[in-house]
């Protein structure tokens, strides 16, 4: 090594001039180009960054100049390392980027195999409607009621003004809780709950009442002995035929979709008066003529019977302690399986109750 | 109620074009509704025809076919077929296969042309076992006639001398009229008759109406046949005519016939059919006694204790105090109201004929019928309500008719006890029609409506006084003279309007949660089913359940469907295996189902429910009689799981259903219910007895859940380890809190500490969670992970290892608190006999 002389020309140290720091700056930089893998880049890092690497080595001179020359020999070397530095950190992170893509790739799998070990559950969609109609009537500010299926003699029947010698009674086959003097029925429609509501509630009163009941059919394609009724009840000062009918038109366009037609045709039972069946227009054939003759789903009636309601009979009132001179009131009852069995064209009734899970599965968990 | 068109338009001016649906239409919307048009729809040559030659001829498939020649009328005969049986006049070829016509018969013909609607297509010319046949000769049920004893063999064949070959068979058999079959509802008895149909038809339409009850009836100044009536509640009004010299071989004229027939009755004799045809046609049963057969006075009372009665019917029946009875000196000859007596009965020999025709009480008749089980026309009729001021007009309409068409005599006087109960006056505010049924109906409209309805209105100030006929027995109440207003105006004027109420609650608690639970269920892979809730004995034996257990208190049914299933259910799970039977069954390895439902247990020495009248609301204490009644019938949610929880699949194997899985889901259910149900070891039917756990809340047990016996198993035909689990909603639900724990964290860093001890086998890992996790109040939470029997741990005893976190809420635990912390774990460890590994 020179020992330090101050008339030194520093351009004679050759490994400081500038020609060869640029040199070996670009000779770095094309190795850092040329490196192909980290591993190449390791190298390349060690042979132009080194200790023992042309730049290192320059640095190292830099004391033998005269205190003049060092700084700007100290800034050209500084610079060119510099260079050299940021040129590996990029080339670095492309090759890191490139290597990650290239694992990836590796790792690629048949996203299309089946994900399917898991069991998936489902909700009866018995069980969805009556919440779907329970929620239409919530969102109108009625509540739902619940009642007993195993009933008081008195509640599904004399309270509802069908007295024990009442010829609507022999229309409902009745199941009786042996023994009978026991006058306890399953309940053979929704109706005690209405009852029930009128007596542990004051009016105003706008209810609605989903739950199963009982009637005494053999089980086949178009029977059950249990089915599942919906049935509304309100009590309030004013009402009349055209709040139920307001109420219905509501219920079926949510129901069966805006386009639906109700009517209301004269009926009897003993609960109401003036009573109704109200009927949905078929939706398949509209009741025009020439489609209405060979229709399946109305049977070419042109009319589809989707339930009975009517003004509730003072009497009822006057049993359940509401005064009929103040408040009127309208009720209705729709079955609700045979709105699930027409809207997703089941032909037959026991598929609702076998319990094969191919049935609900379908529903998932709405409708 | 089968109305004949043709008889409807006899009593109301139906313009004649007017088709039937317009009838049936108008009705159906004025208060009767169709159920369906029978008959007509036959068009084309339906031919009479007469059997000219028969030549029967074997098939190669074994049967034998008539080749036949009929003559069709000379309009439609072909002048010749040289091909057919017998001598070659103009007549048409046939080939039928039927048997039971021979020569000479007189049949009806479909020539080519013809549509028959029970065939749904139209009759061709065609070739068939070699001939060419031109037509079909029809039988009973193609025609869409009813089948009786002689029809049923095939081809109708017509009474000799009845209609010419080429007559129009439809006109001939009357298979043009079409009948109404019309829906009647029990509070209309009077359109239990054309006169009440007519009435409304005529209403609906608005045109004139001629009232066939409006005939002269013969005077009452002299009673025709003895009669007393000893229960006049029973039998308001009887009268009763004499008719003799009645021809008894006197046929009942076709169009009456037809009549009948068409009304869905049997003709049977010319006085049987007098006595159905007045009943239809006025709605007036009535009854015809052999005259010569009834000894002494006809006695209205109730049946003595002992007495007996056979019916038309030919059933001996005894009969009780309750019985109201038609008798004479030989006892009792009728149940009143319902069906005469076999005693004197009109045969084929009666001439002289005791018309009967009165107004019975209907509760008497409806209990009569209910206690007897024999309901009848007349019945049917009485029991809903008859026209008490109709007896005399029908008995004088039968009379009339047996005169007329049996050639007989009436009788001088007539026999009449009692009077019609005068129909009291209802006050109806003149407003109430359109206050109550939304349509402005205007006080005069519905005054206009009653008076056709045949009610007499006076008006006192904003009150109508009505007075309603004395048919009809729907009018008692004000509110029912809304619904007449409203028929009159029309039930399709109803407005719609949307009620508004003041706002509701929201779903109850127990409604939210139970939708909770559902979303619950199905989240956790289960597939909701709903089943019967029917059960019987057998259905609990194969599930294992004890004579003692409270799960054989079941509800017993009087009128069961099946004797197999005379109850309710006590259990979700008898539905639930069915249903995972069916399953299995039907070829699915792996069932996963639930249901949540009432079931229905019992209450020893629950009382009477008690019948309260309905003119006062019952007493809060009246009221909770009814309730304390009621048996219990709580909902609860079941599960069965069998096969594989999860599924085998390309990332790993499948795991078959264990124990374990049943009573995951009944501590999910509490989870989302943020309720504390604790489990523990139990043994209950239909479980295995070492995998059964208790479910328990607060010390009471509320379900079981575990894998089913085996025995259980294999009578459902389930596999092997099949899990099931049943749980009392409602009490898990009351135990549910209105607002849920809490949520507490600490932010202060964690110390982790894995501790395994070995116990006695006995000791429970939820007994040592539980030491575990009150040992020291540094624990946050502690976790079971991994439970090992075997070498090295002893026989006997098994190594549970948890994992436990430490964690003080307000500070960094210090080393010193984690070792103390530690050293307590280890002794609640060591406190229940464990050693630590």
């Amino acid at each position: 090594m020179s020992a330090p002389n101050s008339d030194y020309d520093p351009k004679q140290v050759a490994a400081l001039g500038e020609d060869e720091v640029a040199q070996a700056r670009d000779a770095a930089l094309a190795a850092i180009e040329a490196a192909e893998s980290l591993d190449a880049l390791k190298a390349v890092r060690i042979a132009h960054t080194g200790d023992r690497s042309p730049l290192a080595l320059a640095n190292r001179e830099i004391g033998a100049l005269p205190p003049q020359a060092r700084k700007d020999a100290g800034k050209r070397i500084g610079q060119a390392r510099g260079a050299v530095n940021q040129a590996l950190s990029a080339r670095a992170a492309t090759l890191e980027a490139l290597e990650e893509e290239r694992r990836l790739v590796e790792e690629t799998v048949d996203v299309t195999l089946p994900t399917d070990r898991e069991p998936v559950g489902a909700r009866h969609p018995i069980t969805t409607i009556q919440e779907h109609v329970a929620d239409l009537f919530l969102a109108m500010g009625w509540e739902v009621a619940e009642g007993p299926e195993v009933e008081a003699e008195w509640l599904n029947f004399d309270a509802l003004n069908l007295g024990p010698n009442h010829p609507a009674r022999t229309m409902q086959d009745t199941f009786w809780v042996s023994p009978e003097r026991a006058a306890l029925v399953l309940r053979t429609h929704t109706s005690p709950v209405q009852a029930r509501s009128m007596l542990t509630r004051t009016p105003p009163i706008y209810v609605v009442c989903p739950g199963r009941v009982y009637r005494t059919d053999e089980a086949d394609a178009t029977h059950m002995p249990v089915f599942h009724q919906v049935e509304g009840l309100a009590i309030d000062r004013g009402l009349s035929m055209a709040h139920l009918k307001g109420t219905l038109d509501h219920f079926a366009a949510a129901v069966y979709g805006p386009a639906v037609t109700t009517r209301f045709r004269p009926s009897y039972f003993p609960f109401t008066e003036p009573s109704a069946e109200v009927d949905l227009l078929c939706y398949v054939c509209h009741n025009e003529p020439g489609a209405v003759a060979d229709c399946g789903t109305c049977r070419g009636e042109g009319w589809i019977e989707w339930g009975g309601c009517g003004v509730v009979n003072p009497r009822v009132l006057v049993a359940c302690g509401v005064d009929p001179e103040e408040y009127s009131g309208f009720a209705f009852g729709m079955g609700l399986d045979r709105t699930i069995t027409s809207r997703y064209d089941i032909a037959d009734l026991r598929d609702l109750w076998d319990g094969d899970i191919r049935f609900t599965e379908p529903f998932g968990v709405g409708l | 109620m089968h109305v004949p068109v043709e008889w409807l338009r006899s009593v109301v001016e139906l313009p004649a074009e007017v088709t039937t649906e317009e009838i049936a239409d108008r009705l159906t919307m004025y208060d009767l509704k169709l159920e369906e048009i029978v008959g007509g729809g036959i068009t084309g040559p339906l031919t009479v025809g007469r059997v000219l030659a028969v030549q029967p001829e074997e098939q190669k498939n074994g049967k034998t076919i008539n080749w036949c020649r009929v003559d069709v009328g000379a309009d439609r005969n072909e002048p010749s077929v040289p091909d057919a049986p017998g001598d070659d006049v103009p007549s048409r070829g046939i080939v039928c296969g039927a048997h039971n016509f021979g020569v000479g018969d007189l049949v009806v013909v479909s020539l080519p042309g013809t549509y028959l609607p029970e065939l749904g297509f139209e009759i061709g010319s065609r070739k068939t076992y070699g001939h060419v046949s031109d037509g079909m000769i029809c039988s009973t049920r193609e025609l869409g006639l009813p089948d009786d004893e002689t029809s049923a063999a095939g081809i109708l064949v017509l009474a000799p001398g009845s209609a010419e070959p080429g007559d129009d068979a439809v006109a001939v058999l009357g298979l043009g009229d079409q009948t109404l079959d019309l829906e009647v509802n029990p509070d209309r008895a009077y359109a239990l008759s054309l006169r009440g149909v007519g009435r409304d038809a005529a209403l609906a339409f608005d045109v004139p109406f001629t009232d066939p009850a409006e005939r002269p009836v013969p005077s009452a100044d002299t009673p025709a046949y003895p009669v007393r009536v000893e229960d006049p509640e029973g039998c308001p009004v009887f009268t009763a005519l004499v008719v003799s010299g009645v021809d008894p071989t006197a046929p009942t004229p076709g169009w009456m016939v037809r009549r009948i027939t068409d009304a869905g009755m049997r003709s049977i004799s010319l006085t049987v059919d007098v006595s159905n045809y007045v009943m239809l046609e006025l709605g007036q049963p009535n009854h015809c006694y052999d005259r010569d057969r009834l000894q002494g006075d006809v006695v209205v009372r109730r049946a003595r204790a002992g007495e007996r009665l056979t019916t038309l019917d030919d059933v001996d029946r005894a009969l009780t105090p309750e019985d109201l009875v038609i008798a004479d000196d030989s006892g009792p000859i009728g149940l009143a109201g319902v069906m005469g007596g076999a005693s004197t009965e009109i045969s084929e020999t009666s001439t002289s004929v005791v018309v009967e025709a009165a107004y019975w009480d209907p509760v008497t008749i409806f209990r009569a019928v209910k206690r007897h089980r024999l309901p009848s026309e007349a019945a049917k009729r009485y029991e809903r309500g008859v026209d008490p001021e109709l007896p005399l007009v029908g008995a004088a309409r039968v009379a009339e008719l047996l005169v007329e068409l049996g050639g007989g005599t009436l009788e001088p006087g007539a026999t009449v006890v009692g009077t019609a109960p005068r129909r009291a006056a209802v006050r109806v505010p003149v407003d109430l029609p359109a206050r109550i049924s939304g349509v402005p109906i205007a006080p005069e409209e519905a005054q206009r409506s009653f008076e056709r309805n045949g009610c007499t209105v006076e008006r006192d100030g904003d009150v109508f006084v009505v007075t309603p006929p004395s048919w009809r027995f729907d009018l008692n109440d004000p509110y029912d003279f809304v619904e007449e207003a409203l028929r009159t105006a029309g039930y399709d004027q109803v407005p719609s309007v949307l009620p508004t109420p003041t706002g509701g609650r929201g779903l109850t608690r127990h409604q939210e949660l139970r939708r909770r639970v559902g979303h619950v269920l199905a989240g956790a892979g289960l597939v909701e089913v709903t089943t019967l809730p029917f059960a019987g004995p057998a259905d609990l034996d194969r599930l294992g359940i004890d004579a003692d257990d409270v799960r054989r208190r079941q509800v017993l049914l009087a009128n069961p469907l099946s004797t197999e299933e005379p109850g309710l259910t006590t259990t979700l799970l008898v539905g639930l295996l069915r249903a995972a039977s069916l399953n299995v069954g039907r070829g699915h390895e792996s069932v996963q189902v639930s249901e949540v439902g009432r079931v229905f247990l019992a209450r020893e020495g629950a009382p009477e429910a008690p019948i309260y009248g309905t003119d006062r609301r019952p007493t809060p204490e009246e009221l909770a009689a009814l309730d304390a009644a009621l048996p219990h019938q709580p909902f609860h949610a079941g599960w069965v799981l069998v096969g594989e929880r999860e599924r085998s699949g390309w990332d790993g194997a499948g795991r078959p259903v264990a124990w374990s899985d049943a009573v995951a889901v009944a501590r999910r259910l509490a989870d989302v219910l943020h309720v504390e149900l604790t489990v523990e070891q139990a043994a209950t039917a239909p479980f295995h007895q070492g995998r059964c756990a208790a479910l328990v809340l607060d010390g009471t047990v509320v379900g079981h859940a575990g894998e089913l016996h085996p025995t259980v198993l294999k009578e459902h035909g389930l596999p092997a380890r099949s899990v099931a689990g049943e749980i009392d909603l409602d009490a898990l639900l009351a135990a549910s809190p209105a607002i849920g724990p809490r949520p507490a964290f600490s932010t202060y860093p964690v110390a982790k500490e894995d501790l395994a001890f070995v116990v006695d086998t006995s000791v429970t890992a939820e007994s040592l969670r539980a030491a575990l996790a009150s040992a020291h109040p540094a624990v946050e939470s502690v976790r079971l992970f991994d439970v090992y029997t075997g070498s090295p741990v002893p026989d006997g005893q098994k190594s549970l290892a948890f994992a436990v976190r430490l964690r003080a809420p307000d500070r960094t635990l210090k080393d010193t608190e984690i070792a103390e912390a530690r050293a307590a774990l280890v002794a609640a460890g060591e406190a229940l006999g464990g050693t630590l590994r």
